[in-house]
């Protein structure tokens, strides 16, 4: 009894916070200036038109690679609590349509997942979209063909190979420009082609192997190997 | 007016989600909860960042590059909500993680079986 009162107190209290924020919104015309002044660099300054992608990899660079570095610390929790989980491992074998349609899908997901972070900064997509992408092609490869095998070395090599890149590019751009994970290391070439914009499309290629890397790593830690 | 409603809609889902966190009792619920708010969260975060009649950042045919300032929604807080996601799959995964041990040691997901930290 006093539990549910106790429950009720507390979300009670949580729509007491959010009462201001509902009865005081109101929709706003124009963006603050802080905004104003990304998407104005990210066009003239970047030549990058995602603007969310120029946000993530360069305005907020040093987030995102804290943002990896939680990823990375999930994935070695993950592998550490999960170690040797092997007895109690299920198999059960696939069934006929799913073993013939992921030998097609499986291909074309990782090139889909490869497109999504290689446009990253032209289209609506990134390093961590294209990542989950390709993780998601490793999980239906693993559904479908139970006794495949994937390299944690292989993994492993793609995943650190990638983040140590990562952060030499971001002290590449201490080096020969003004700051840390400046894109302006490479020419920004022509607005709205692949290879434009700088060390953005490298960044966020990097940040999707990354990613896929380490949620592969975590699903093959979870099916117990 | 529509960022109102989906700013409605992520702050009951939050509701929802937080009251599942302090209800359930087996496990696997508790995190299907906070899976609920966080998906809130998010909602709300991104609605804040509505501007009215203008479309998403990203400089393209429907967009002008000279006056895109005046087209755009704000774009600060998807990309708050990019990283808010992947923290969120990365914590869920480290949860499910912990349940799977102590399900091993324990044999059991209810709450009430883990006296530990009762006070």
């Amino acid at each position: 009894m006093i539990k549910n009162i106790a429950v009720l107190l507390a979300v009670a209290g949580l729509l007491m916070i959010f009462l201001p924020v509902i009865s005081g919104f109101q929709e706003r015309d124009n963006l603050n200036e802080l905004a104003a002044d990304y998407v104005d660099g990210s066009i003239n300054d970047l030549g990058t038109p995602n603007v969310v992608t120029s946000v993530i990899v360069t305005y907020r660079g040093l987030d995102t690679l804290g943002e990896v570095t939680v990823l990375f610390l999930a994935t070695v929790g993950v592998g550490l609590l999960l170690k040797g989980n092997r007895e109690d491992m299920i198999k059960i074998s696939p069934l006929e349509l799913l073993e013939t349609t992921s030998s097609v899908l499986v291909a074309l997901i990782m090139v889909l997942g490869i497109y999504i972070f290689t446009h990253g900064h032209l289209t609506p997509g990134g390093g961590f979209q294209g990542g989950v992408v390709i993780a998601s092609g490793f999980l239906l490869l693993m559904l479908s063909k139970v006794n495949a095998k994937i390299s944690h070395s292989i993994m492993n090599f793609v995943e650190s190979f990638s983040g140590v890149a990562y952060v030499g590019i971001g002290i590449a751009g201490i080096v020969l420009t003004i700051g840390f994970l400046n894109p302006g290391i490479l020419p920004l070439g022509q607005f709205g082609d692949l290879f434009s914009a700088g060390a953005i499309p490298v960044i966020y290629s990097l940040i999707g192997l990354k990613v896929g890397s380490e949620l592969t790593s975590i699903l093959v830690t979870m099916r117990g190997e | 007016m529509i960022s109102m409603y989906t700013l409605i809609l992520g702050i009951a889902l939050l509701v929802i989600g937080f009251y599942a966190m302090l209800t359930r009792k087996n496990l696997i619920k508790i995190v299907i909860g906070f899976s609920i708010a966080d998906t809130g969260t998010h909602i709300i975060i991104v609605s804040l960042g509505y501007l009215r009649g203008k479309t998403a950042p990203i400089i393209d045919g429907a967009v002008n590059a000279v006056n895109a300032v005046q087209e755009v929604v704000d774009p600060i807080p998807s990309a708050l909500v990019l990283t808010a996601i992947v923290i969120g799959l990365a914590v869920t995964a480290v949860m499910l993680s912990f349940i799977v041990e102590m399900y091993k040691k324990n044999k059991s997901l209810s709450i009430d079986d883990y006296q530990e930290l009762k006070w």
